[in-house]
């Protein structure tokens, strides 16, 4: 079919092709370039950072160094501050897909009254934007106790993340063939073990994207820990946050600090496009 | 089910009739299911709503009912007034910029085999925190050309076309035979001969900054009918001006400085030192004055500020399609994928050229993924924080503001909580048409 082509049509659409790959090249620079920096500013010295562009190593290799990174690891602040973004991360997941998954198995296969009522109360929430919790649930938290805590932090994500949580298992669950669930009542199985021998399988991948969204999400926030952490629960972010000010005499923090809290989330990102993007795309509703 | 799932999402494993339940579940393993997820959501999300409306009416201190006087502040207070317009700024150009950027790619990494490296590469930003991004983004908008790779490229190119001059803070010296022209350039004081050999001292480059190629200076040498000189840097370095107003040894010429004679205001001839600072003019410069013109001094462009009042808006939104525009793209992309080829074929084989074929079959077709993907990214914008937070600086975090910034910053740091909880509640309501059109899209779903 090429072949029958006339000879201008083909040599355009050579031309053409070229011209997009040049383009998209271009494009995926504009992508990469900025990434590049932040890491290559992370491997300088202070004095060459403040001396010339990062893009002076590829003239200059020898000024590659990890003394920066060095420095960061033996920052007490900035270690405590990871493993608190841990501390926080971990159970904000976990609980999310452990009650969403309930409530949402309720709401797909139980009955009780005003079912979808309340379902659809919860889908009405997916879009309430954080903020307008932010100074109710600080008092809140301060009245009970739990403000400036990993806690208070978790509590936090764990609400604003449920009705994304629901919504998402809830539509997954629904769609569980009902004669798998039959064979497995004929069996003698209670909900329980419904649940947990049926539908948390099935829903896997569901509850796989749900979970690495959610874990990026909380993770990556800035927002709910600088008000609900205090300097002894802040996770990382808010530790990087507060160097920010004096940009130009910290970056020998921000750079490798920013990169180091990059490195998770790109893994997981790398290791697990599929689950994150059907987690995108299903959270474009959020 | 919604069209977020239609474009491409969980796959579900089937169909499925009923959902009546197949246990005959009691109420109360129902509750029990649902109590910790109604619990957080009650106390951590509605009860929160409830609260923050409440509190908008009252003042400050709580104590107090204000009635609307916090609404008002929304349209009276100077900061807030600057972070709703910068909102509206945001919330049009950034989800459409980045809606058409996705679609723009989607497209086109459809013909590219490399697509998915491409894709990858563009879909990233979106896995690392909002911090990180401000933190790269503060690195790429570094004022210095030398620092800041925005600026480095951007004076790359402006010099390119517009290429700035050799000699900025060049200046005549004691007892010169030039004086300033106006505008930045200098003249010599009284009219040259054919004939007759120039000298063009001047001082005040810094050796670095010379010219790669400058060369010893060499003194002018007359010769007849031309007008020859030299225009060259007077000054040794650790040895001052060295003998004023001549050619010493070790003085460098100014390699490229533009030199024109000029007659009752008129340039009746002009020329370009060479690397040795020396010119010669044709004998038609006889009696004319010599000019070395301002463009020889300009000082070097040294790029935009991109953090500056008026630009640190549009630069932060620059960052948020960095970090956006992949999200749109494989959405959008995922939406192409389920667009019939028979159709765009259908098209071609009619004589539709690619863009016809784009403006007529695709997009239409895309138009429903087109809107989610925008409307989703306008709420996202609505509650734009962290980029701009790290990425504004100190100086003109009041140009970039927000409206989720002044939150912050009412409700956190100037103890105004009536006047914070005003800004969310109102952005509560910019986001209930989409909250009800999410409800109902559901509801027809739910009850089947």
């Amino acid at each position: 079919m090429k072949a029958k082509e006339p000879l201008g049509s083909r040599l355009a659409e050579a031309v053409g092709g070229g011209v997009l790959r040049v383009f998209l090249i271009i494009v995926g620079l504009f992508w990469l370039v900025p990434t590049i920096g932040l890491l290559l500013s992370s491997l300088r010295s202070p004095e060459d950072i403040a001396a010339s562009g990062w893009w002076n190593v590829f003239t200059e290799p020898s000024q590659i160094t990890f003394d920066s990174y060095a420095k960061l690891l033996e920052n007490d602040d900035i270690t405590s501050s990871l493993l608190n973004t841990v501390w926080i991360t971990v159970p904000a997941t976990l609980l999310v897909v452990i009650i969403g998954s309930l409530a949402g198995y309720a709401f797909a296969w139980m009955e009780f009254p005003g079912r979808d009522w309340w379902f659809l109360g919860v889908v009405g929430l997916l879009v309430v934007p954080v903020q307008v919790a932010l100074i109710p649930i600080a008092e809140l938290f301060g009245t009970i106790g739990i403000f400036g805590s990993v806690l208070g932090v978790v509590l936090f994500h764990v609400g604003f993340g449920l009705p994304f949580a629901v919504f998402l298992l809830r539509n997954f669950f629904a769609e569980i063939p009902r004669e798998l669930l039959e064979a497995a009542r004929l069996d003698g199985a209670g909900e329980l073990r419904l649940f947990f021998r049926v539908v948390l399988p099935l829903g896997g991948p569901a509850i796989a994207a749900l979970g690495i969204f959610q874990f990026l999400w909380v993770w990556n926030d800035m927002l709910v820990a600088l008000i609900f952490s205090d300097s002894g629960s802040q996770p990382i972010t808010v530790a990087l946050q507060t160097q920010v000010r004096q940009f130009g005499n910290n970056i020998d923090v921000l750079a490798p600090g920013a990169f180091i809290s990059m490195v998770v989330p790109l893994a997981v990102f790398f290791a697990f496009q599929r689950q994150f993007v059907s987690g995108v795309m299903a959270g474009a509703v959020k | 089910m919604t069209s977020a799932t239609a474009a491409g999402g969980v796959k579900p494993p089937a169909a499925r009739k009923s959902r009546k339940s197949v246990t005959g579940t009691r109420r109360m393993v129902a509750a029990l299911f649902l109590l910790p997820a109604l619990v957080l959501l009650g106390a951590l999300v509605v009860y929160p709503i409830g609260y923050s409306v409440v509190r908008s009416f009252y003042d400050q201190s709580g104590d107090g009912f204000a009635g609307i006087d916090n609404y008002k502040a929304l349209f009276t207070d100077e900061g807030i007034r600057t972070a709703l317009k910068n909102n509206i700024i945001w919330v049009v150009f950034a989800p459409t910029v980045a809606t058409a950027l996705g679609l723009i790619f989607a497209v086109l990494t459809e013909r590219v085999r490399w697509g998915t490296a491409f894709k990858l590469v563009v879909f990233m930003p979106m896995a690392i925190s909002m911090l990180a991004a401000g933190i790269i983004f503060r690195l790429v908008y570094d004022q210095d050309p030398d620092k800041g790779v925005a600026n480095a490229v951007w004076v790359g190119v402006h010099d390119t076309f517009a290429p700035s001059s050799a000699f900025p803070k060049a200046h005549p010296g004691r007892d010169s035979p030039l004086e300033p022209a106006g505008g930045g350039a200098f003249i010599t004081k009284s009219p040259v001969r054919a004939g007759e050999a120039v000298s063009l001292p001047l001082v005040g480059v810094a050796p670095r900054l010379m010219p790669d190629d400058a060369k010893a200076a060499v003194a002018p040498e007359p010769q007849p009918d031309k007008v020859t000189g030299t225009a060259w840097q007077d000054f040794t370095r650790g040895r001052g001006v060295g003998t004023l107003n001549e050619v010493d040894r070790a003085e460098l010429g100014y390699a490229g400085m533009k030199v024109e004679a000029v007659k009752d205001g008129k340039v009746v001839a002009s020329a370009t030192a060479a690397d040795d600072g020396t010119f010669t003019l044709p004998a038609s410069a006889d009696g004319a004055q010599l000019r070395l013109p301002a463009s020889n001094f300009k000082e070097p462009y040294n790029g935009l500020d991109w953090l500056g009042p008026s630009l640190v808006t549009p630069s932060i939104i620059g960052s948020y399609i960095w970090m956006w525009a992949g999200f749109a793209m494989v959405l959008i992309a995922a939406g192409l994928a389920s667009v019939p080829r028979e159709l765009l074929e259908a098209a071609r084989v009619d004589g539709a050229s690619e863009w016809q074929v784009f403006r007529r079959v695709t997009v239409p077709l895309l138009a429903p993924v087109l809107a989610v993907v925008t409307v989703t990214l306008m709420i996202n914008v609505l509650k734009i924080f962290d980029l701009v937070f790290i990425i504004a600086p100190g100086s003109s975090q009041d140009d970039a503001n927000v409206l989720a910034l002044e939150l912050y910053r009412k409700g956190f740091s100037e103890d105004q909580p009536g006047i914070a909880s005003a800004i969310s509640v109102f952005l509560l309501l910019l986001v209930i048409p989409v909250m009800w059109f999410n409800v109902r899209r559901l509801r027809r779903e739910v009850r089947r």
